[in-house]
């Protein structure tokens, strides 16, 4: 029977493991440094009780509680409450997505490319090749759990205990391994591993929002959701390990359902009805437009709906501006007030360039799919029809540009809408299209650059990343590290005014829209005369 | 009519030479046989015809028209399959199919039904659920369905089954018969025996033989098995004589074709008892061009070595 089942699973799991270290050891050094860091800078920020009690005030606010979870612990708001209200659910979700990222990886991903019937075809069980995957996750979140437990405890901090550390990085392994179990199920279901990530993330996404919902409003309803049990372990106020071990439960019988699944059905095959898909092409699909449109359709209204939220849950915190910046030290530094200009203003400026950055992703994504699409020798296709190079990237500029408009302005909408209702100045939502607007420049600028290295260096296509993560730093803790000012200017977006604080600077925007243009030219001119790779 | 030529083309990717020198022509209405081994060159050469790739040195026409500088013109009025199709995963084969015929510019859609029922394609499938023989119909049933002048295809049969290879076979006899011009490379000897007017065959870059099917027979070797009543002197000293390995009571050795009248004559001075000879097939001249015999015939020789 085991023989059967699981010959050399080990051996498999050897395989992934070395396949993927790199990838094991950046996602739980990332996680780990980012809780532990976040541990280490809450006793600077909040030095004393008081200061910490005026905060667990501000914290108790409907937008909050969804964001983050209801809290446990408020009355005597500890470093370790803290963390477990503020940084637990925020990890778990990132964790999640970890899980579903790997998992689809090693089980879908490698049956779709043809990998799991050429190890099939070896002296290995039937089940070996779904069982090795989890073992590997099991020791992945394992780690996780150890690392962050014992990272926690080792900081030192006063209230941050071993138990309760333990029990810190016990609900981020269990909830990992709660996402690894439901994305192993939905790679059974589902037959491509596009429909299995789609499914785990809808799943993710939809037990956070039950647990926001439910802790707003009915906390029965949170104890549907994963997100509710963990958070409901009450970590370093009463520290409960049952919903732990009931997390865990619920993971195992998801394994066992994914085993078992995997055992009945076919290799290729899936058990959701994929249905039949369109036999011939919608008008709009035949041109070079319509197929750069399409081929990322879905990446598009994910993106959108993604700023949309994260923009309107900024608009949310808006209302406590206030006292959320006069009351902490630390984010009088971030902001470097402005005299006379409101804080909300200035706050507003503050949450906009970061939404411009986010708006970039999406925006250079289109763009760079053009590169993605020449690696995979796709582009050799559409290069044999009647098409021309200046036409195609002609196609994926547009859809490049018309992603930026349509991002920043879901940013303003999402922001905007929920700002003027909890703003009680009497702010408009065209204040927040025009500091939202205002980036356009700047995004285009970054696409500019994309379109650059696409035409002379598409090898280093990556340092368009690299150039908007210096960005973000320059921008975002520039008033923190006091960059020198030349530092500061080799981004576009320190160069766009601060709406609402500032004017608008037409010659500014302009200069800079002019330049985008004079790059994306240039880009053009090198991407007509080099050799396309396939 | 020169359909196609080329003419010293040359490409280098850094320091490495992938063409060198190739000369090619593609007369209208003919079928061109292009072969040669793997990393010989073929896709490289037709990809700097497609425009994607731009030469280092000398000159790639199609229809008389530059192909680098040209290439949206000439491509409205060719079709191409390559050997290894990857395809949009997300779309299905009948929205490719579509994507391709319209973006050429050019619309058949009768003939378009007409092949995907020949092919037995379904057309409502995703490209990821696609064999590679699948992705291969999907490129082919576009490139058939286009009204082109010219059909470059690379090896575009590799992963079809031997019934599609012969829909594909009646395909490009059908575009022949309309006057069409196909430049076909391929791996599959009885494929290129059967369709090709000529051929070219390439070799590290440089086109070491070409012409006609029947020209290149001509330029191989008759095996002869010979038993004498008297040992045959200075056999290996006769000009067109490769190979000779002897037994115990015959002998048996490679004839170039044309010397053959000059060899027997030679032997039959010495009392000839039995005499086999095996005629010379396309594999030989494949399996002795591919295996890079240092005797290997320049273009033009004759077949003197
Ligand atoms: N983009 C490239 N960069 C470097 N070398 C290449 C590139 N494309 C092809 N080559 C090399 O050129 C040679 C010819 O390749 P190719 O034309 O694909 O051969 P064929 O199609 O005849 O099998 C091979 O040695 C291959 O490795
Ligand atoms: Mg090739």
């Amino acid at each position: 029977m085991n023989e059967r089942l699981f010959k050399n699973t080990s051996v498999l799991s050897k395989l992934i493991l070395r396949r993927d270290r790199l990838r094991f050891i950046l996602w739980i050094l990332g996680i780990s440094v980012l809780t532990i860091a976040t541990a280490v800078a809450f006793p600077d920020l909040y030095r004393t009780a008081t200061e910490r009690q005026q905060l667990a005030e501000t914290m108790v606010n409907p937008a909050m509680t969804a964001m983050v979870g209801q809290g446990y612990g408020l009355d005597n708001y500890t470093y370790g409450a803290m963390m477990a209200h503020q940084m637990l659910g925020m990890t778990a979700l990132l964790v999640g997505l970890m899980n579903v990222l790997l998992v689809t990886r090693h089980t879908r991903l490698d049956e779709e490319d043809g990998r799991t019937e050429m190890i099939g075809a070896l002296p290995v069980g039937r089940l070996s090749p779904l069982a090795s995957s989890l073992t590997v996750m099991l020791g992945v979140n394992f780690s996780l759990a150890l690392m962050i437990g014992w990272g926690l405890y080792a900081t030192g901090i006063e209230s941050l205990d071993l138990n309760g550390s333990l029990l810190y990085g016990s609900a981020i392994g269990s909830i990992g391994l709660f996402f690894a179990g439901t994305t192993a199920l939905f790679a059974q279901l589902s037959d491509n591993s596009r429909g299995t990530v789609g499914f785990s993330i809808a799943l993710l996404g939809i037990a956070y929002l039950i647990r926001a919902i439910g802790d707003v409003s009915n906390e029965t309803l949170s104890w549907l959701s994963p997100f509710g049990w963990i958070l409901g372990s009450e970590a370093y106020v009463n520290n409960y390990w049952w919903p732990i071990i009931l997390t865990l439960g619920v993971a195992i019988a998801l394994v066992g359902i994914a085993l078992y699944l995997n055992v009945i059905r076919d290799l290729g095959g899936g058990f959701l009805p994929s249905k039949p898909g369109r036999s011939n092409a919608s008008p709009f699909l035949q041109s070079p437009l319509g197929l750069a449109f399409r081929l990322q359709r879905t990446g598009f209204i994910a993106w959108v709906a993604g700023v949309f939220v994260m923009a309107a849950s900024y608009g949310s915190v808006l209302g406590d501006t206030d006292t959320l910046i006069a009351d902490v030290e630390m984010m009088m530094e971030f902001m470097e007030p402005v005299e006379g200009a409101a804080l909300t203003d200035q706050f507003i400026t503050m949450l906009m360039v970061v939404m411009a950055i986010l708006a970039s992703i999406p925006t250079l994504m289109m763009i760079l799919k053009l590169k993605g699409e020449e690696k995979n020798h796709r582009t050799e296709h559409v290069y044999s029809l009647a098409v021309s190079r200046q036409k195609l990237l002609a196609s994926y500029l547009s859809v490049s540009i018309f992603t930026s408009i349509v991002m920043l302005v879901a940013s303003a909408i999402g922001m905007g809408s929920i700002g003027v209702v909890v703003i009680e100045s009497d702010i408009t939502l065209g204040t927040f299209f025009s500091s939202s607007l205002v980036y356009l420049p700047a995004l285009w600028m970054m696409t500019s650059f994309a379109v650059l290295l696409i035409g002379w260096a598409p090898k280093y296509t990556g340092l368009t990343w690299l150039y908007l993560g210096f960005s973000f730093v320059v921008v975002y803790l520039g008033g923190l590290f006091q960059f020198p000012d030349w530092i500061s200017s080799l981004t576009p977006f320190s160069h766009v005014p601060d709406l609402p604080v500032e004017e608008v600077n037409l010659f500014t925007l302009i200069i800079m829209t002019v330049i985008a243009i004079f790059i994306t030219a240039l880009g053009f001119v090198g991407y007509g005369r080099r050799d396309i790779q396939g | 009519m020169r359909v196609l030529s080329t003419k010293g083309l040359t490409k280098k990717f850094g320091q490495f030479t992938a063409l060198n020198g190739v000369d090619l022509d593609v007369n209208k209405g003919e079928v061109f046989g292009f072969i040669g081994p793997n990393g010989a060159g073929k896709s490289t050469t037709i990809r700097v015809l497609l425009g994607i790739l731009k030469a280092t040195k000398g000159k790639a026409t199609i229809f008389e028209l530059d192909a680098w500088k040209d290439a949206v013109e000439i491509h409205k009025r060719i079709a191409y399959v390559p050997g290894d199709v990857t395809l949009w995963p997300n779309l299905t084969g009948g929205e490719v199919i579509d994507l391709f015929v319209k973006l050429r510019g050019t619309n058949h859609k009768s003939k378009r039904e007409e092949l995907i029922r020949k092919f037995k394609l379904d057309p409502t499938k995703k490209c990821r659920t696609y064999s590679k023989g699948n992705r291969q119909k999907v490129a082919l049933i576009a490139a058939f369905s286009s009204e082109a002048d010219l059909y470059i295809l690379d090896e575009p049969t590799s992963g079809l089954d031997p019934l599609m290879e012969r829909v594909f076979q009646e395909c490009v006899l059908e575009a022949k018969q309309d006057g069409k011009s196909i430049l076909l490379s391929s791996h599959i000897l009885s494929e290129v025996e059967r369709l090709c007017d000529r051929v070219g065959i390439i070799r590290e870059g440089e086109i070491i033989e070409s012409g006609t099917l029947d020209e290149l027979r001509h330029l191989t070797r008759t095996q002869l098995q010979v038993e004498t009543s008297k040992p045959i002197a200075n056999l290996s000293n006769i000009d067109g004589v490769h190979n000779i390995e002897k037994q115990e009571r015959s002998v048996t050795f490679q004839v170039d074709s044309e010397k053959l009248e000059d060899v027997i004559k030679h032997i039959s001075m010495f009392g000839v008892t039995k005499l086999e000879s095996s005629p010379p097939t396309l594999e030989d001249l494949f399996m002795r061009h591919y295996e890079g015999d240092d005797r290997t015939l320049k273009p033009g020789d004759g077949g003197k070595s």
